[in-house]
């Protein structure tokens, strides 16, 4: 104590500016800084409105009164929001499965053609992915059209009967799904493809060597290696898939009978268009559980094979 | 520090200057004395209609002072609706918005009563109809004003051809130019019939079964053609009446005659469909015709407007208000009463309908004989009865009369033509009435 008062005011300045000195000289500060302005970011465009919309999940429907958990709890004994539930866990699961083999198969393709034509096909398959899915899903929307299909049209000129693409529950269910399949694909194709670039060509060689056929090629060789980027790539995609709002709302806003509505339209629609915004906040906050879910088992699968290794 | 007393003499010297100083200076008005006002409208898709609103807003501005800023918003992709919520929820944007049907009864705390103009302006233009008084007056207090623009009667627009030789029905006859509908015989079996008839002719009627607004606007229709409610004014749930299942049986039987996709039909299905030449009649304001006045002259020259067929509890025709709307958060509200006033005359309502071609509907009682339906070509008169000039049928909305809160949700998930899909789907009357009472037992929670 005698000691601090020996060295004064001036001596604790010093030290307290040196001190900020070293605090700002530290990588963990300046990283920090580096980072502040996209934290202020998530927080403000994250953070925020997902904070308030478990205020607004837990308020009454004329937003008048706290209600805890009512509004989750009206959910569960409603059988549309049941058909929602299982519309959407069928439509993102299908969704991503497709997209994952398509991109599999079509990545390597992509990877045996020789180099110098390589990136014009590699544009060429983006170009689902790259276009705005509200424009192209309007796109589709005109083939699948009820009465001027044009894949009918087609159909016709063959003798074949017109499909109901967007009338009957199996028809519609099928096209949402074949859409978002169409416009994701690309993205795990462009994945696929860098992760098999990754790939020791030694290891290929080795197998080679020792007899293996392609598929035990690719069961034993490239599969083990891009592991970690097809578990990363699905649960994104998961992720996606499950928020998905353009594809269903364009092409049958939820009919025939509610059976193509996945939460986010089923959520815009109690929300928004019946003006029950707490009912339409709780509908679009019961993806975070199964996302949550999804997510915890990935990545657990994914840290599990990174200590492994 | 320098310390100066003011005395009482002095104090009353200086005030009394500059309080003569003040009176005595000039009254500059400045170019926009009366405030702004910032106004959210549906935006037409009539070429040129915007511009009509916007000149009569701009003439009122100009003789009141006032700085207005016009924001005409799309109700594509459900911008208005957006819009709508948004600002209800922060409390600020702009001081008056477009409402259709439901929206005003959504909000009926944060927006200015409008008595004082609404009840002096009924007695000047006729009182507005019975649906109008029911989606915009909550407990006695008027929400909005009536809105010309975007105002619409969704009832039959038929082919006059198509329905005199496959239905043996003349429209023109039935509803002609200048004279009350002889329309005695148009009523549900006539249209049924019509409806085989013209599904063996491959021209069936286009009359979509989805969720959105076109489908439950004409399922309503027929429903309230047999008086059948789903929940009463009370706010009792009806479903399971005698009525509710006349209407459903009528309403399958109907579907049999319908395209096989209408379940999947949206709001430009119609349009498509009598626009193709395909259909022999729709259910729609003249926006169709309007498209094939441009896309297909040839199918516009025999299109004709007329009336709703008439049901065991009378005629009723599908329609939707719009409102003009104040928030309480506008710091101008007595400009945009003002302006409304301007909006609802006689004259800014005949040029609003001029420009639209005959598409707005004023819901003002008097306001029924402007010259442009008489006028309006091909054919001539086509939409001489769309304003219901004689009031031979009732203008309704879906869901009504039930509360709005509880009927706005039945309206926008489509309850009525889902019960009508699930039904002729194969599913048991019975079955579908208690998936109908347990879907609106959930809109019921306050």
């Amino acid at each position: 104590m005698a000691d601090i008062a020996a060295r004064g005011p001036a001596a604790v300045t010093g030290d307290s500016r040196s001190g900020l000195h070293k605090l700002m000289q530290r990588k963990s500060t300046i990283a920090f800084l580096m980072a502040l302005p996209l934290i202020v970011l998530i927080l403000s465009l994250v953070a925020y409105p997902a904070g308030y919309a478990i205020y607004l999940a837990m308020l009454n429907k004329g937003m008048t009164r706290f209600v805890g958990l009512g509004n989750f709890d009206f959910l569960f004994g409603r059988e549309t929001f049941w058909m929602v539930v299982y519309q959407s866990c069928l439509f993102a699961i299908t969704a991503v499965i497709f997209k994952a083999i398509i991109g599999f198969v079509v990545a390597h393709f992509v990877h045996n053609i020789p180099s110098k034509g390589q990136r014009k096909w590699r544009g060429m398959l983006l170009v689902p992915w790259v276009i705005p899915p509200a424009m192209s899903t309007l796109a589709w929307l005109w083939l699948f059209d009820p009465s001027y299909s044009a894949f009918n049209w087609i159909l016709a000129n063959f003798g074949i009967d017109r499909v109901p693409w967007l009338g009957e529950t199996g028809w519609a269910r099928f096209s949402v799904i074949l859409v978002n399949v169409w416009i994701g694909a690309p993205f795990f194709m462009i994945m696929y493809l860098a992760a098999l670039k990754s790939v020791p060509e030694q290891l290929y060689e080795a197998a080679s060597i020792d007899g293996a056929t392609w598929w035990q090629r690719i069961w034993y060789v490239t599969l083990p290696m891009m592991r970690n980027i097809i578990a990363i790539t699905a649960l994104f995609s998961l992720i996606v898939t499950f928020a998905n709002f353009d594809i269903v709302r364009v092409l049958t806003k939820g009919d025939p009978l509610n059976t193509t509505h996945v939460f986010a339209t089923w959520a815009f629609r109690v929300g928004i268009e019946s003006g029950d915004i707490p009912l339409g906040s709780a509908v679009s906050l019961f993806m975070v559980p199964i996302l949550a879910v999804a997510a915890t088992f990935i990545l657990r699968d994914i840290s599990k094979r990174g200590s492994e290794v | 520090m320098v310390s100066r007393k003011v005395s009482r003499r002095r104090f009353v010297a200086g005030t009394t200057a500059v309080s003569t100083a003040l009176v005595a200076a000039p009254f500059v008005r400045g170019a926009y004395a009366a405030g702004k006002l910032t106004l959210g409208l549906w935006d037409h898709w009539v070429p040129g209609a915007n511009k009509t609103s916007e000149a009569l807003i701009r003439e009122w501005a100009d003789k009141e002072k006032v700085e207005v800023t016009i924001d005409y918003i799309t109700s594509q992709g459900n911008k208005l609706l957006l819009t709508i919520a948004a600002e209800a929820q922060a409390k600020s944007g702009h001081d008056m918005l477009s409402m259709a049907h439901w929206l005003p009864a959504r909000y009926p705390d944060q927006l200015v009563a409008m008595n004082d103009i609404v009840e002096p302006l009924i007695k000047q233009n006729g009182a507005p109809n019975g649906t109008v008084e029911y989606l915009g007056k909550v407990n006695g207090k008027w929400l909005g004003v009536p809105c010309t623009i975007g105002s619409q009667i969704k009832g039959p627009c038929s082919r006059i051809d198509l329905m005199k030789q496959h239905a043996g029905i003349d429209v023109q006859a039935m509803y002609p130019v200048g004279a009350p509908p002889k329309a005695d015989g148009w009523t549900l079996d006539a249209f049924l019939k019509a409806a085989e008839a013209c599904q063996k002719a491959n021209h069936p009627f286009g009359i979509g079964l989805g969720t959105t607004s076109d489908s439950v606007d004409t399922a309503g229709a027929f429903f309230h053609s047999f008086g059948a409610e789903l929940v009463n004014a009370k706010g009792d749930i009806t479903v399971k009446s005698d009525n509710v299942r006349k209407a459903l049986d009528y309403c399958k039987r109907l579907t049999g005659f319908l395209p096989e996709d209408a379940p999947s039909w949206d709001d430009a299905s119609n349009n498509k469909w009598l626009v193709s030449g395909r259909g022999a009649l729709i259910m729609n304001p003249p926006s169709a015709w309007a498209v094939a006045k441009r896309d297909a002259p040839k199918v516009a020259e025999q299109c004709w407007s007329h009336g709703f067929p008439s049901g065991p509890a009378g005629r009723f025709a599908p329609y939707i208000p719009f409102f003009w709307n104040v928030w309480t958060f506008s710091k101008n509200a007595s400009a945009a009463k003002s302006l409304l006033v301007h909006l609802s005359s006689r004259t800014s309502a005949e040029k609003l309908v001029v420009a639209s071609g005959g598409y707005d509907l004023p819901a003002w009682e008097k306001f029924t004989d402007f010259k442009t339906w008489a006028e309006e070509a091909p054919p001539k008169g086509t939409l001489y009865h769309y304003p219901n000039p004689y009031n031979h049928q009732k203008l309704s909305i879906a869901a009504s009369p039930a509360p709005h809160k509880i009927a706005e949700q039945i309206y926008t998930q489509g309850i009525m033509p889902q019960m009508i899909v699930r039904h002729h789907k194969g599913e048991a009357m019975e079955k579908t009435l208690d998936w109908a009472s347990r879907e609106i037992e959930g809109f019921m929670r306050n």
